[in-house]
């Protein structure tokens, strides 16, 4: 009682370095587990890049090769998959629904994707975000184009705009006889959905009637956009991938080893969340350096306490030697110091994490409208916790270090000290 | 430890700052238990300096001092440090107040931190605290802070903390340096009422050779020490 007593006043008497102190403590705190904060929303956001999606279905290959074709946007896929595989699948019992993907077309470096309305409804990104038109409506007419919100924002477009779509990507064989019209601008995701450019799966095939050799059509042999709207029903062949919401979460796995094994044409499923997870093992440089630079913070941090709170104790060697004079023990002592440490960097701590929880609650909307970036406000998770811990752990060992060297000091010098 | 009423006994004892000229050097000294002695001599003649040891502030050469029939020098550092909280009341020539606490927590630390000095109060700490301060003319300072006072009035402060919980004994290192004339004869009143009732040793340290007659016996510093050159 005495002891607690003593250390509060003594705290409450330098209240300026003790603030100082708790202050300096706060924030190596807050950078600890805010950069701990940065570095799992990260993960999070890239592991969410798709939401609500069971499975991605592609033709038979690597789970990375599917995941970056289809969501990233790079590469392209070995095969096709047909459109009767695609129908199969799309009224399976347990599936719920799907999303086409026809991909291999391109505008001035925009891959452009053939998809149909299930793409508007159901694509979700981070955190099961729909998508959501900025200006127009969705492409539903064979000629249709929405832009990605990045597509519309680089190429200065705007909605009426005429284009044109590019066979392969970015070849000279421009398929301009097609005249494409922007219908729709989507509003910004922060996903690579912003950097595509989506028509119909009609408009893909559209686009390469006359071209099935694989060449230009002959002169005379191309099919004017006429004709086209003139057919009554314009056949689409194959798909390139697809994007699937099983009817039941617990049907996931079954459909995948279903698909993989699929008869007529060889399958590749991957779920996403996972396979995501999986990739950003792979690319997670900049979670290695978050973790380095995490580190360091911890360190810096750590060692600016224990410097604050041996200073402000060593300042008060004199007031110890009077303790002393007066009968305080050394477990007294001890333990004035210890507690006035422990008592400074568990305020900071506290402070600290207060800092960061406040700092969220303000940049959130900001670091996600600006950087796509989501960091979760949530509990503090084991590794933090850890962290603000053996800041409060060091901060009484810190006090410990001054107590000894107060009484190891002959009681006389310490009575010499000045104040 | 031929006298049994001996409180301080000094045999040989000398002593240096580390490894300066001796400060003391004093062949024989004795204050038998109840004795109010008056020390004097000039300044830098090494009165504080014999306090500190007396009181195991300062480490004598073992077999040199006996204080309370302890063998000072043979004590451990924390031995020193509980024989002077327990029996020993110290008004330091340099009050050494701790700045944070008000004058009321600053006269009852040490009974507070010491059982042995709390257990011989009469009454309560709190009422004990304001009858000493009532005494010394301070009890309206009693919530103040130290470093708000007066320099006489920290002195008063130091002075209620020695006698607080009547020590065997007492040592005053120029304990009424800073006071006027009045205050100096409450405070000797109250110091001597308090040797009395509680049979308490004073070793009283004074430049003021006109309050040596109060005293049992003055003691001259310089006449007992070979050191002083
Ligand atoms: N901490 C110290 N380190 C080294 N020498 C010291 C120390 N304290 C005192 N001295 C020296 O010891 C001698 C005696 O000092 P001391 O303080 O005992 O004198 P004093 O009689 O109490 O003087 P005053 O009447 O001025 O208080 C002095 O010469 C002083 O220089
Ligand atoms: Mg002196």
């Amino acid at each position: 009682m005495l002891i607690l007593n003593l250390a509060r006043q003594s705290l409450t008497n330098r209240i300026l370095t003790t603030s100082l102190t708790a202050l300096s403590i706060a924030f190596s705190v807050a950078l600890l587990v805010g950069v701990e904060n940065v570095r799992t929303g990260m993960r999070e956001s890239f592991s969410n890049t798709v939401s609500g999606t069971d499975l991605i279905v592609g033709s038979r290959g690597g789970t990375i090769q599917l995941l970056l074709y289809s969501v990233f946007g790079m590469g392209s896929p070995v095969a096709n998959i047909s459109y009767e595989t695609w129908k199969e699948w799309d009224e399976h019992s347990a599936v719920s629904w799907t999303i086409p993907y026809a991909l291999g077309d391109s505008h001035r470096g925009f891959r452009v994707i053939g998809t149909n309305e299930s793409f508007y409804e159901r694509y979700k990104y981070r955190g099961g975000q729909s998508l959501a038109l900025a200006e127009g409506r969705e492409a539903g007419g064979v000629f249709d184009v929405v832009l990605g919100a990045e597509v519309a924002a680089r190429l200065g477009y705007a909605l009426g705009e005429n284009i044109a779509v590019t066979h392969g990507m970015g070849g000279f064989m421009d398929h301009d006889q097609m005249p494409f019209e922007v219908v729709g601008i989507l509003d910004r995701t922060f996903t690579p959905v912003d950097r595509a450019i989506y028509v119909t799966l009609e408009g893909i095939s559209a686009i390469h009637m006359g071209w099935e050799t694989g060449a230009p059509p002959m002169m005379g042999e191309e099919v004017a956009p006429e004709e086209v709207l003139a057919m009554e029903e314009i056949p689409v062949t194959q798909i390139t991938s697809f994007f699937l919401g099983a009817e039941s979460r617990a049907f996931t796995l079954q459909l995948q080893r279903d698909i993989s094994t699929n008869e007529e044409e060889p399958l590749t499923a991957v779920i996403p969340g996972v396979a995501l997870a999986e990739m950003w093992r792979g690319i997670g440089y900049a979670e290695d350096g978050l973790r380095v630079i995490s580190g360091f913070v911890v360190l810096v941090g750590i060692l600016g306490m224990l410097v604050s709170i041996y200073t402000s104790l060593d300042a008060r060697r004199r007031e110890m030697a009077i303790l002393r004079a007066l009968g305080a023990g050394p477990r007294r002592i001890v333990s004035l110091l210890v507690l006035e440490a422990g008592l400074l960097s568990a305020i900071g701590a506290f402070l600290g994490v207060l800092f960061v929880y406040g700092g969220l609650t303000v940049l959130q909307p900001w670091l996600e409208g600006r950087f796509g970036l989501q960091i979760p406000i949530q509990m503090l998770d084991t590794t933090q916790m850890i962290y603000v811990g053996a800041v409060v752990v060091l901060g009484f060992v810190a006090g410990l270090v001054p107590a000894i060297k107060a009484y190891r000091t002959a009681l006389h010098d310490g009575l010499s000290v000045r104040v | 430890m031929t006298d049994d009423t001996a409180c301080i006994r000094a045999t040989a004892l000398t002593f240096s700052y580390g490894k300066g000229p001796n400060v003391l050097d004093i062949p024989e000294m004795t204050i038998r238990s109840g004795e109010r002695v008056f020390l004097h001599g000039p300044s830098g003649s090494g009165k504080t300096t014999l306090l500190g040891l007396v009181a195991g502030v300062l480490k004598p050469t073992p077999g040199s001092l006996e204080v309370l029939g302890k063998d000072v020098g043979a004590l451990s550092s924390p031995a020193r440090d509980r024989l002077r909280a327990s029996h020993i009341g110290y008004v330091f020539q340099m009050f050494n107040l701790i700045p944070y606490l008000n004058v009321r927590d600053n006269i009852a630390l040490p009974v507070r931190i010491n059982a042995d000095r709390r257990r011989r109060l009469d009454g309560p700490v709190d009422e004990a605290v304001t009858e000493a301060a009532a005494h010394l003319g301070i009890e309206h300072l009693l919530t103040e802070k130290v470093t708000r006072l007066s320099v006489g009035q920290q002195q008063r402060v130091a002075a209620a903390r020695a006698i607080l919980g009547s020590p065997e004994l007492i040592i005053a290192d120029e304990p009424t340096s800073a006071l006027d004339a009045d205050r100096r004869h409450a405070f000797l009143e109250l110091l001597f009422k308090n040797v009395e009732q509680s049979g308490s040793t004073l070793l009283f340290v004074s430049h003021d050779m006109g309050l040596a007659d109060q005293f049992d016996r003055p003691l001259s510093l310089p006449e007992l020490n070979r050191a002083s050159a």
